[in-house]
């Protein structure tokens, strides 16, 4: 009976905590699964995607450039005398692949926009691509998913143009290196990264009576005054996005505590903080503008901030990482990503009170969940999301994706597509979300042709044994075993009801 | 690996008989004698993010709206409504639809939610609750649950993910285009098998084939329809579709996959079995910078959806009611970006040919200072759930009791609005 609990753990770490086992990986950690686990913890922060990955600046300076080239040809357009339509396409939700592709090849070919962009969709594929790569391949997986779930937690998109080409900077710079160590030092460096502050909208964000307002109002034509319509200047600059989803995404939650005038507060003290503009010489790089900040004290949640220019926001961020709200929203989010939709409150005790013992330490949070008893039950209560469905899928396999068309469009047709969560608040994590009829069948069609192109001589029901270990139900292994071909069982085995989740 | 994504059509479900199942979920149960009553439909559209209802059905003949929105100040291009209201230029469809008496605006309409948060907000204009968390189920499934009692109603949303507002009891049906499926593959019958005690799995996976096989039909004679990406945002990540010189095929060509959208929506709602109860859901409302190009985009989207469903349901047309509906509407004041925050009230549309013709619907409450919404948004004039429950009540005859206290609890105050069918 020892036994089978050890090998069931063994099982749960390597599907539950990690991203779905690869072969030999359920007999590694059988000796010690917490052990296992616990391992992979390390000060350093998550493992960064293979391959030479391109800095969020000089992913910024090549969006640049493709505006400039996009604003050369609007003004050739412009000098032509036909009648010009709306720029604002609703074809940014276009599909490239609708059109013909031999007709595209040569569109493309002469137009240097097309050959831009075309430049930063590879940029932004391949570094999902690395991702994925890093998912599939990995032998710290639990690190993996632990790094993926603050991802999700500070969201970015590429929903947002701008934001798209730095999503995966993003993790690398600000996300993989903080996951194991402060949670002030992870909110800091996401919030303050060109990613968050474009997808959020804070780079335009400017204080009402700063300076760089007061000399707009002058009718000046600088940096401030020249992008601001007149009509719009009685409320000139504050943009309050980001402040509003700081507080209610990503720290102390929608009953925090806050009210709309503290949300207003926070979003003057965070004038200032913005990216270098076009002509800057660091061009989206994070900066603060002295000259765009709100001056004067704020209150934020009851608490007066009279600090200067940046140190202001530094002091509100810190203050809402330390607050015990924080630590409840933050905490139960950990126990539903990792162990169900609707988590013991057992568990989210023991997180946070491991969380405020060590003040947001999240190596400390990491190796409470590891040692809580609540995550190691048996019933496996997640429902993959898309994402974790194919790298498993991958891992299952004993491989990794090879290019981003063999998953970007399936990802995308279940409804999750690559780096672009629909809103701030990062994907969804329930089984009712992505469980849905259509769902389900389109799970069912990438099973099939993933398991015709993946699975070669090898036997469905030792693949089925290394990947789900002992929660390999009898009546799947039994399934396995009868069907009429490799792919088949392979097939099944992904579409098992244990195999979808976790 | 190509041939993972580059699927052949071959062998797209032709029958169900592949996997034997699904007839009997297809086929329609003798219905009950009220036919008229049977072939009523409602759509649900959510607009998500907080759609700015002061430039969907814009203000022009309230004073204050140009000197509030400023360069955002839609006048001159709207298409003209009545004295008060326009509607955005991009709205050419509804603006006939209009015309005809077929579509309303509802101008001054929010949920009880006040957080401006869009997710709390959406869970409530969601759930039909009066507040937020306090339900797990979509009060369109509760309305379809109650209806069922009397006769057969089933009810589909579109896109890949299920929108919360059909979530709950009844298994509900979701479509986005895909590829079909090989009617002679063996594994969607061994799995169902497989799932035969799984709560989750079974009834999706059956009702998903049930689905496709029913797509076959309603999407004939259709271009293929856009992927459930074109519904979003980008859909390469990161990178607007191609500008100059392509922009304006580009955009048409999103406006007549929007288009094609509504009409596959209209094809399995005109079916036979087919859903007459549907939800869609489009994203990318939040225009917190650059509102007027953003909202260009997303509003002639949404109306070659509704052109497309219009056209697409043909003399159905004339059973249909649709609400087009979003979370809380943004501030009445531009911002310092070109944009607007997060507000309270928004605009509404309800539309179709078993609408009632008449003007605005509920009250406007003015855009003056002291009307504002604690001196920064619409005031709301009209509970969301009121407009829901008048739609609810006298076209789909949902009664009155389980309107007030099991589609939206606790709701008798709120009174469904009277006289749009």
């Amino acid at each position: 009976m020892a036994l089978a609990d050890q090998d069931m753990k063994a099982a749960i770490a390597a599907t539950r905590f990690g991203l779905g086992a690869k072969p030999g990986e359920i007999a590694q950690a059988r000796r010690d699964p917490q052990g296992f686990l616990r391992s992979q913890i390390r000060r350093e922060g998550a493992d960064q995607p293979p391959g030479a990955a391109m800095t969020s600046a000089q992913r910024m300076a090549e969006f640049r450039d493709y505006q400039r080239e996009r604003r050369e040809v609007r003004l050739e357009k412009a000098a032509d005398p036909r009648p010009a339509r709306s720029e604002a396409a609703p074809g940014a939700g276009v599909d490239a692949t609708m059109m013909a592709d031999g007709a595209r090849a040569k569109a493309e070919a002469r137009d240097p926009v097309k050959v831009v962009g075309n430049m930063l969709r590879q940029d932004i594929s391949s570094d999902f691509t690395a991702r994925a790569q890093l998912g599939a391949a990995t032998d710290a997986a639990f690190r993996e998913r632990w790094a993926l779930f603050w991802a999700n937690h500070f969201t970015v998109s590429a929903t947002k143009a701008i934001t798209g080409t730095v999503v995966g900077p993003f993790e690398d710079e600000a996300i993989r290196p903080n996951v194991f160590g402060r949670f002030e030092d992870l909110l800091g460096a996401a919030e303050s990264h060109p990613a968050m502050l474009t997808y959020l909208d804070q780079i335009q964000s400017i204080g009402p009576d700063s300076q760089a307002a007061q000399f707009a109002r002058r009718g000046g034509q600088g940096r401030f005054g020249a992008q601001l319509q007149p009509a719009v200047q009685r409320n000139l600059g504050l943009n309050e996005n980001l402040a509003r989803e700081i507080m209610e995404l990503h720290t102390v939650g929608v009953n925090g505590g806050y009210s709309q005038a503290d949300v207003t507060e926070f979003a003057r003290a965070m004038t200032g903080l913005s990216i270098g503009g076009p002509r800057d010489a660091a061009y989206g790089v994070a900066v603060f503008r002295e000259q765009a900040h709100e001056p004067g004290e704020r209150t934020v949640m009851g608490v007066r901030y009279d600090q200067r220019g940046r140190a202001q926001t530094n002091a509100i961020l810190s203050d809402l990482a330390g607050k015990p709200q924080t630590a409840r929203f933050v905490c139960a989010k950990i126990a539903r990503h990792f162990v169900a939709d609707d988590p013991p409150p057992t568990l989210v005790a023991r997180l946070e009170a491991a969380w405020t013992a060590s003040r947001g330490d999240l190596a400390k949070v990491a190796e409470a969940l590891i040692a809580a008893p609540e995550a190691w039950a048996p019933t496996p209560e997640k429902f993959k999301t898309p994402y974790e469905f194919v790298i498993s899928s991958y891992r299952a396999a004993g491989g990794q994706p090879q290019g981003f068309q063999q998953f970007g469009p399936i990802l995308t047709a279940l409804g999750q597509k690559p780096f672009s969560a629909p809103s701030p608040k990062g994907w969804p994590e329930d089984a009712q979300s992505w469980a849905a009829p259509d769902a389900i069948v389109k799970r069912m069609q990438f099973a099939q042709a993933f398991s015709a192109a993946a699975v070669h001589d090898r036997d469905p029901k030792a693949l089925a044994a290394e990947a789900l270990g002992e929660r390999l139900t009898p009546e799947t292994a039994k399934a396995i075993a009868r069907a009429e071909s490799r792919p088949e069982g392979f097939a099944l085995l992904l579409m098992s009801p244990e195999f979808q989740r976790r | 690996m190509n041939a993972l994504m580059n699927p052949s059509r071959r062998g797209v479900l032709a029958t169900a008989a592949g996997f034997g199942l699904t007839l009997q979920l297809l086929g329609v149960p003798a219905l009950a004698a009220d036919s008229a009553l049977n072939r009523r439909k409602v759509v649900v559209v959510i607009c998500r993010g907080g759609m700015d209802g002061l430039s969907v059905a814009p203000p022009v003949g309230d004073s204050e709206y140009r000197g509030l929105r400023g360069g955002l100040a839609l006048d001159d291009a709207a298409l003209p409504l009545d004295a008060t209201f326009a509607l955005h230029p991009q709205l050419t469809a509804v603006h006939a639809l209009a015309k005809a008496g077929e579509a309303r605006v509802v101008p001054a309409v929010a949920t009880p939610d006040r957080a401006r948060s869009h997710f709390e907000a959406q869970d409530v204009l969601e759930t039909g609750a009066a507040g937020v968390y306090s339900t797990t189920s979509g009060w369109l499934n509760r309305a379809v649950e109650t209806l069922s009692a009397h006769r057969k109603v089933d009810a589909l949303s579109i896109g890949a993910t299920a929108p919360l507002i059909l979530r709950g009891k009844v298994q509900t049906a979701s479509w986005s285009p895909g590829r079909g499926i090989d009617a002679q593959a063996r594994l969607p019958g061994l799995l169902q098998d497989l799932y035969r005690n799984d709560p989750l799995l079974g009834p999706a996976l059956a009702r998903g084939l049930a689905t496709e096989a029913m797509a076959k039909d309603a999407t004939a004679g259709l271009d293929a329809v856009a992927p459930p990406a074109a519904m979003t945002r980008a859909s390469t990540p990161g990178v607007p579709a191609p500008q100059a010189p392509f922009a304006r095929a580009a955009a048409q060509q999103g406006r007549d996959a929007a288009r094609t959208l509504g009409q596959s929506l209209a094809g399995f709602m005109r079916e036979p079995g087919g859903p007459t109860v549907a939800a869609i859901s489009l994203d990318g409302f939040d225009s917190h910078a650059n509102q007027a190009g953003l909202l260009t985009g997303r509003l002639a989207y949404l109306d070659a959806v509704l052109d497309g469903l219009h056209q697409g349901l043909g003399p159905e047309w004339k059973d249909t009611v649709v609400v087009v509906a979003t979370e809380f509407g943004r501030t009445a004041r531009a911002n310092g970006t070109g944009g607007t925050d997060h507000g309270t009230a928004s605009t509404a549309l309800v539309l179709g040919g078993a609408l009632k013709p008449g003007g605005i619907v509920g009250d406007w409450p003015t855009l003056k200072q002291q009307a504002l919404y604690e001196n920064r948004d619409l005031a709301p004039t009209l509970d969301m759930r009121g407009l829901f429950k008048g739609v609810l009540a006298e076209h789909m005859g949902v009664d009155r009791a389980q309107l007030d206290g099991v589609v939206f609890p606790n709701s008798a105050a709120v009174k469904p609005v009277p006289g749009l069918v």
